[in-house]
């Protein structure tokens, strides 16, 4: 609806500028505190400008929280949760959408309800398979021989643990099985009578045709890997394989030392920009990967 | 180059039947065009040749060899599709060489087979673009070129011109019959639409509801329709069909007030059946007041050569051909003579043709008496 009426103006610039103040409030808050000195920081009423002791809070907040080894454990987790997400989500569509098998609307539905299981709700049982991978076939196995069968195998402290329940996803599959499905059928077949099986037609079509679902998948699925708390928190005991969420803690002043909100907002500016990067980066792809299919 | 055998093939989706026990086969080098309406199965068989549809029952060889189990690739078959279905982020040299890269041809030769081809399509100044960058006709061409690369042994188009407005139509219907000139590969055409099919047909094929309808060539198929869809199908304006009753007495029919005699020789055993005559509007001709069928004008269809009459006959419309020295309103009334050796006749129970013929020197039928037989 386009209405251009000077009352339909306003109303909607009041309500836009509204918005803008809501979510950029708190970040010009970090801003501003992140940059000022201890004295400024704790002056009462807040001064929401910024100063010019940007530099040497971020190098106290990193030394402190040690933010070197859990930026890199941050990165390489949301990393390898986002290429794992893209790639499985890729891989679960084409079987879904492009193959002819009785049992396709099962799996789709399958895949599909786990949306209503997000890792919070599940995250008992899947600690408890993650922190003893046999356990099941061990009941299994106890229960049809009576044979007690005792190995020990777990995920806990290892990237693989940190990464691997985060990697299926129902919203990446959904994404994926709507863009093939916009797809001729034709394209298809015409890649057929030309020779392409099937893992050829997956590389050389559909790959290059989703590369705009494929980038506003990324941007998602990069902030979401990189704003996990509660799974590393469960997973990590072992301070080697940190990330960034778990120094949030550490970053917050003692109970009874200096009040130094600045060096903490400061740490948490740190912690918040690679999923800024990512975002500012790929925003264009990702509104249009989201929006429309490309023609 | 290749022939095609198809037998006894039939088609269904779960319990809906799309064939139903399909017989053809094809020589090598033939333009063959299946002709039908939407939904008489004839993209199935197609499709079924391509290898793009499994094949319920019976079987189809290509040159000798059965392929019912091949997959496509294994089939030497290349497809024109519909809408085209060019690769939209592949260049149109990318487009055209796919199958050439896929089957691990060097970059070296499969550059130059790639100009070769786009020369004879007429896309040489094109090779970089991208599909989306293409004319509805280019693309087109896009997709024969796709097609040619491959050296295929079957052709296979599916219903290629319809997404095209009608000149160019026109225009590729003339380059696709060049090709199959240049190329000499057994082509297979699907298609609606009857004036493609009259003028690109070395043998048709008319389909109808999962069965084959009628297979000879175009013109054989114009004057001698085997049956009352072939009949109405094929010929535009479409013949003039009338269901009606042989006289007893005389070998005639009643229609529009008049006694239209059936011709001598048919007259004998069709006396008193219940028959559908047929004939073609540009066969009725206009004569004096008083003579032949009287005919009410509803209105004039012009087409510049000539002009469509579309009349009422005891109320069931009938369209008749006239020259443009004549003038003609809604409203008045013509004569119309139905010539005997024009009319077509077909059973009225089962739509086949019935055919006058002589059985050539039959030794038990020595007075070589006419017989009816109804065409299979």
């Amino acid at each position: 609806m386009i209405q251009r009426t000077p009352f339909a103006d306003t109303f909607t610039y009041v309500l836009m500028a509204l918005g803008f103040v809501l979510l950029i409030g708190p970040f010009i808050v970090i801003l501003a505190g992140a940059s000022q000195t201890l004295q400024q920081v704790n002056s009462v009423p807040f001064r929401f400008v910024p100063q010019d002791h940007l530099l040497e809070n971020a190098a106290a907040a990193w030394s402190r929280a040690s933010l070197g080894t859990a930026m890199m454990n941050s990165l390489i987790m949301a990393s390898l949760v986002t290429v794992g997400k893209v790639a499985l989500s890729a891989c679960t569509a084409f079987a879904i959408v492009f193959f002819r098998t009785p049992l396709k609307h099962f799996f789709f539905w399958m895949v599909f309800i786990t949306l209503m299981l997000p890792l919070e709700v599940r995250v008992v049982p899947t600690y408890a398979v993650a922190a003893d991978l046999f356990q099941p076939f061990r009941l299994l196995i106890a229960a049809l021989t009576g044979i007690e069968v005792s190995v020990e195998w777990n995920l806990l402290n290892s990237y693989a643990g940190l990464t691997l329940p985060l990697i299926a996803t129902a919203t990446g599959t959904f994404l994926y099985r709507q863009f093939f499905m916009t797809l001729p059928d034709e394209l298809a077949e015409a890649a057929r009578m030309d020779g392409s099986g099937p893992a050829r037609f997956f590389f050389d079509m559909l790959l290059p045709l989703s590369r705009t679902n494929m980038l506003a998948l990324t941007t998602i699925m990069f902030v979401y890997g990189w704003n996990q708390y509660l799974w590393p928190l469960l997973m990590i005991t072992d301070p080697a394989y940190k990330t960034t969420m778990m120094s949030l803690v550490a970053l917050l002043p003692s109970e009874n030392g200096t009040p130094d909100w600045n060096v903490t907002l400061a740490g948490s500016l740190i912690i918040m920009a690679p999923p800024l990067i990512v975002v500012a980066v790929l925003q264009r792809w990702f509104i249009r990967g989201l929006v429309a299919t490309e023609k | 180059m290749a022939d095609i055998d198809i037998r006894a093939v039939h088609k269904s989706y779960g319990k809906t039947k799309t064939l139903h026990g399909v017989d053809l086969s094809f020589a090598s080098g033939e333009f063959v065009v299946i002709l039908g309406p939407s939904g008489c199965g004839k993209s199935t068989l197609l499709r079924m040749i391509a290898g793009l549809e499994e094949i319920t029952a019976g079987e189809i060889a290509i040159n000798g060899r059965i392929v019912n189990t091949l997959e496509p690739r294994e089939r030497g078959c290349a497809m024109v599709f519909q809408n085209y279905a060019l690769y939209p982020h592949m260049t149109v040299a990318g487009n055209i060489g796919y199958a050439l890269k896929v089957a691990g041809v060097p970059k070296a030769e499969r550059d130059r087979r790639i100009e070769e081809t786009a020369k004879i399509v007429g896309l040489s100044d094109y090779l970089t673009r991208r599909p989306a960058a293409l004319s509805g006709g280019q693309r087109q061409r896009v997709a024969m070129a796709r097609a040619i690369i491959r050296e295929p042994k079957v052709f296979l188009f599916d219903e290629p011109l319809s997404n095209l407005d009608a000149k160019l139509r026109v225009t590729m219907r003339a380059e696709i019959r060049k090709l199959h000139q240049r190329l000499s590969a057994t082509s297979v055409f699907v298609t609606h639409d009857q004036v493609e099919a009259m003028t690109l047909a070395d043998k048709l094929v008319v389909m109808n509801k999962g069965h084959v309808e009628q297979v000879g060539q175009p013109l054989d198929i114009y004057h001698r329709p085997a049956s009352v869809f072939v009949a109405s199908f094929i010929g535009s304006p479409a013949m003039n069909l009338f269901e009606t009753r042989v006289e007893t007495g005389a070998a005639t029919v009643r229609f529009g007030g008049a006694q239209v005699p059936i011709d001598g020789a048919l007259a004998a055993q069709l006396r008193g059946k219940d028959i559908i005559v047929g004939i073609r509007p540009e066969q009725c001709v206009v004569v004096q007041p008083g003579n032949g069928v009287s005919a009410k004008v509803d209105f004039v269809e012009e087409l510049g050569s000539g002009r469509v009459v579309h009349a009422e006959i005891d109320g069931q419309p009938f369209a008749a051909v006239i020259g443009e020295e004549m003038r003609v309103r809604p409203g008045d009334r013509i004569s119309l003579e139905l010539p005997p050796s024009q009319l077509h006749v077909f059973d009225r129970d089962s739509g086949r043709r019935i055919e006058f013929e002589a059985v050539p020197r039959a030794p038990q039928n020595a007075a070589e008496a006419p017989v009816l037989a109804i065409v299979e």
